[in-house]
C-alpha cells in the first residue's frame, strides 16, 4: 500500500476550490469598499433625483444610477439616466 | 507613553485572545512593561486564558467607576514580572465601558509601561469600538476562510475612519495582519486560501502566520500563553511574530507542509 501511495501521490492532486474562495473574496472586498467609501446621503439622493425626473419623463424605478469616486484632490458624482425610447418622441 | 496595540478581527474564535496573552507574554519577556486589558465586557475570557481567573477581585469597570484603582484591579503575572492583566467585568453592563473612562484607564497606564494590549470583543459594536478606539497600532487576526477575510476587511474600515487617529487627522493607525490557524497541508492542496491570497485581497503587511496546532487548545486548557511552549509550532510562530513587531526581521515559518521522506512514505502504510 504505501509503496502505491507514493507514487500515487506524485500524480497532480485534485484542484481543491480555494480559487473559488478567492475569487468571490476579491467581488465581495471590492463591493465592501466602493460602499464603505460612499458619503452617506447617496441613497436618498437618488431617491430624490429619480422622483424629480418621474414628474417629467416615465423612466423605471433603477433608471438612475448615481455613482461616486473619490480622487485625489477632488470627488465626482456622476448621474446616469436612462430614458426609454420613447421619452423624446412623448415629451417633445 | 505607552505604545497602544489592538487585537481585532470582526470575527469571533479567529484567535484575538489567544494572540493578546502571546503577544503580552512575548513583550514583556522582553523586558518590556506591558499592560494587556480584556475589553470583552460581559463574557470576559483573557484571565482564563493568561490562567489568573481565580485572582480577580476588581476589573476594569470597576476602576472606570472609581470603584477601586488600577493597583487594585491590576493582577501581575506569576511566570513574568514585568506583565499584568486587567480582566473584563463579568456581570455589567456594556455601557459601562464610556469612552472618557477608556481614555482615563489608558492615560494613567501610559506613564508606567511600554506596551498597551487591548483584546477586542468580536464583532463591531461597542467594545470592539472601544478597544480600537485609541490604538497606535492594530493588529488584525484572520484565518484563512471567507467570512474571516471580509471581515477584518470591513474592520480595516473602521479602523480607517472611527478611531482617534482618523477623526483627530494624526498618522493613520498601524496596521498588521496575523494570519492564524493556516494549515500548510490544506493550501498546498488548494483546499485553504494561501498566505499569498489573504495579503492580495488585504494588502497589510504581514506580522506572522500561526499554523493550525493543538498546541493551542493544550495552552488555553492549562492557562498558559501558548507563546510560553517553545517546543511547539505555534509558540514558535508566536515568538517570531513578537520579534517581527519589534522590528526584527525573521523570515516566516510553517507556511509549507513538512516534507517526508521517501522511507516514511513508503513504508507508512
Amino acid at each position: 500500500m504505501g509503496l502505491l501511495d507514493y507514487f500515487v501521490s506524485s500524480r497532480p492532486k485534485t484542484a481543491g476550490n480555494a480559487s473559488v474562495a478567492k475569487e468571490r473574496l476579491q467581488i465581495l472586498v471590492a463591493h465592501d469598499r466602493v460602499a464603505r467609501d460612499k458619503p452617506s446621503y447617496l441613497p436618498q439622493l437618488q431617491q430624490e433625483i429619480l422622483a424629480v425626473i418621474r414628474k417629467y419623463v416615465e423612466v423605471d424605478m433603477d433608471a438612475v444610477s448615481v455613482t461616486y469616486e473619490q480622487e485625489e484632490s477632488h470627488e465626482v458624482l456622476e448621474l446616469n439616466i436612462i430614458l426609454p425610447e420613447s421619452a423624446s418622441a412623448s415629451s417633445a | 507613553m505607552a505604545r497602544i496595540i489592538v487585537i481585532t478581527s470582526g470575527k469571533g474564535g479567529v484567535g484575538k485572545t489567544t494572540t493578546a496573552a502571546a503577544l503580552s507574554m512575548g513583550l514583556a519577556q522582553r523586558g518590556k512593561r506591558t499592560v494587556v486589558i480584556d475589553f470583552d465586557v460581559g463574557l470576559r475570557n483573557l484571565d482564563l486564558i493568561m490562567g489568573c481567573e481565580r485572582r480577580v477581585v476588581y476589573d476594569f469597570i470597576n476602576v472606570i467607576n472609581g470603584e477601586a484603582n488600577l493597583n487594585q484591579a491590576l493582577i501581575r503575572d506569576k511566570r513574568c514580572d514585568s506583565l499584568y492583566v486587567l480582566p473584563a467585568s463579568q456581570t455589567r453592563d456594556k455601557d459601562a465601558l464610556t469612552r472618557e473612562g477608556v481614555e482615563r484607564v489608558l492615560t494613567d497606564l501610559g506613564d508606567n509601561y511600554d506596551f498597551i494590549v487591548c483584546d477586542s470583543p468580536a464583532g463591531i459594536e461597542h467594545g470592539a469600538y472601544m478597544a480600537m478606539y485609541f490604538a497606535d497600532d492594530a493588529i488584525v487576526v484572520t484565518n484563512p476562510e471567507v467570512s474571516s477575510v471580509r471581515d477584518s476587511d470591513r474592520m480595516l474600515g473602521i479602523l480607517s475612519s472611527r478611531s482617534k487617529r482618523a477623526e483627530e487627522n494624526l498618522d493613520p493607525i498601524r496596521e498588521y495582519l496575523l494570519l492564524t490557524r493556516y494549515d500548510p497541508m490544506r493550501v498546498a492542496n488548494g483546499e485553504m486560501l494561501s498566505v499569498d491570497d489573504v495579503q492580495e485581497i488585504l494588502s497589510l503587511k504581514l506580522l506572522g502566520v500561526v499554523p493550525e496546532s493543538r498546541a493551542v487548545l493544550n495552552a488555553s486548557n492549562a492557562g498558559i500563553p501558548v507563546i510560553l511552549d517553545r517546543e511547539s509550532d505555534a509558540g514558535q510562530a508566536y515568538g517570531d511574530m513578537v520579534s517581527r513587531y519589534l522590528g526584527d526581521d525573521v523570515p516566516h515559518r510553517f507556511l509549507h507542509p513538512e516534507k517526508k521522506g521517501l522511507l516514511s512514505r513508503i513504508f507508512k502504510g
